[in-house]
């Protein structure tokens, strides 16, 4: 099975009904797997911090949200994750491409990568880091264990991971 | 009439609804006037009003009234397409537009100048937008919350606040209270 499908049934396990997604080449896969979905409601965002606000009202309207996005994204997202996610004790589920990591070929993305794992750290939150295909098996663990605790949690997923896709 | 004015003559048609409120004055005024469990007070995280309107409306049957400000909708502006193209029939954005940055001193926003936040909309590809005065407000959203169809109302008012409390509700309260709210 291919990491976008194991995924997929992650998200089917844990009952996410709403995503929001910025894309990236490497979730592409994923991504045009959910708009497919007709269990999951996707809602492409312009901005990510713009998705947190999204997933927050779903998360209060009854639904089980999940974020779709690049690690750049951490940079313009660290207002929204402290002081709505965070504050207001909201489970989001961060399903992240690693950008910048080894396989990288443009070399702007590996100045974010540098920072991902210390901006993360610095906020507290739950990180997963997926190199393998098989690490995608823990997905389903880890959306539960989000939902549990209800805080963010991030997965980063680098391109050694998404050769299985 | 400032931004207080108009809420107060809301509340008759919003207190059993579910509002979410911008950060600031506007979640401190409702708060002052009216709280309700219904009410959804943000704290922090300027702009996203309307971001967690939509996603609320998206994710349930209820009626949603986000109001929000101009100064917001200028920072998150890319919450226009995504309300235009993943419209939401119960759910209502309230923009009150003052032109001005009220909670932080009222600095000119640039809707106080050339910006219209309605052409902004249309151009968005909202359907039904209505820009009014403060006095219409009340019956334009009267008129919204007796349909079905998503809008967008860009309320006109004057710069201008009253004095009003910090809330000091504990943001896992608000938000505890506000999901019973939503599921009763």
């Amino acid at each position: 099975m291919s990491v976008n499908d194991v995924i997929m049934q992650a998200m089917r396990e844990n009952s996410i009904d709403f995503v929001t997604t910025v894309p990236c080449k490497q979730l592409a896969g994923v991504i045009e797997k959910i708009e497919q979905s007709e269990d999951i409601r996707h809602v492409p965002a312009n901005r990510e911090d713009e998705g947190m606000g999204l997933c927050a009202g779903a998360y209060m309207g009854g639904a089980r949200p999940a974020i779709i996005m690049q690690n750049t994204a951490i940079g313009v997202t660290i207002n929204a994750l402290a002081t709505l996610i965070q504050f207001y004790r909201m489970p989001l589920p961060m399903l992240i491409s690693y950008r910048g990591e080894v396989g990288e070929p443009v070399a702007c993305q590996v100045e974010m990568a540098v920072h991902t794992k210390a901006l993360l750290n610095q906020l507290n939150i739950p990180t997963y880091h997926f190199h393998q295909p098989e690490d995608a098996a823990e997905t389903s663990a880890i959306l539960s264990h989000c939902f549990m605790a209800r805080k963010p949690v991030a997965l980063l997923m680098d391109a050694t991971f998404w050769k299985g896709a | 009439m400032i931004r207080s004015d108009v809420l107060k003559t809301l509340i008759p048609l919003i207190s059993d609804q579910l509002v979410v409120t911008n950060i600031g004055l506007p979640s401190q005024e409702m708060h002052l006037l009216d709280d309700q469990p219904s009410n959804f007070y943000m704290l922090g995280t300027m702009g996203l009003a309307s971001s967690i309107g939509l996603g609320l409306a998206l994710a349930q049957d209820k009626k949603v009234i986000a109001i929000d400000g101009d100064g917001s909708v200028l920072m998150n502006f890319g919450t226009l397409p995504t309300i235009a193209n993943n419209p939401a029939p119960n759910f209502i954005l309230l923009i009150i537009d003052n032109g001005s940055y009220g909670s932080t001193g009222d600095q000119t926003t640039y809707t106080g100048m050339k910006t219209s936040l309605a052409e902004v909309a249309r151009a968005c590809g909202c359907d039904i937008v209505i820009e009014c005065s403060a006095q219409d407000t009340k019956s334009v959203v009267e008129t919204a919350l007796a349909g079905d169809k998503m809008t967008i109302i860009i309320s006109k008012c004057e710069s201008g606040n009253i004095k009003v409390p910090v809330i000091e509700m504990d943001p896992v309260v608000i938000k505890d209270r506000f999901m019973k709210a939503v599921n009763a």
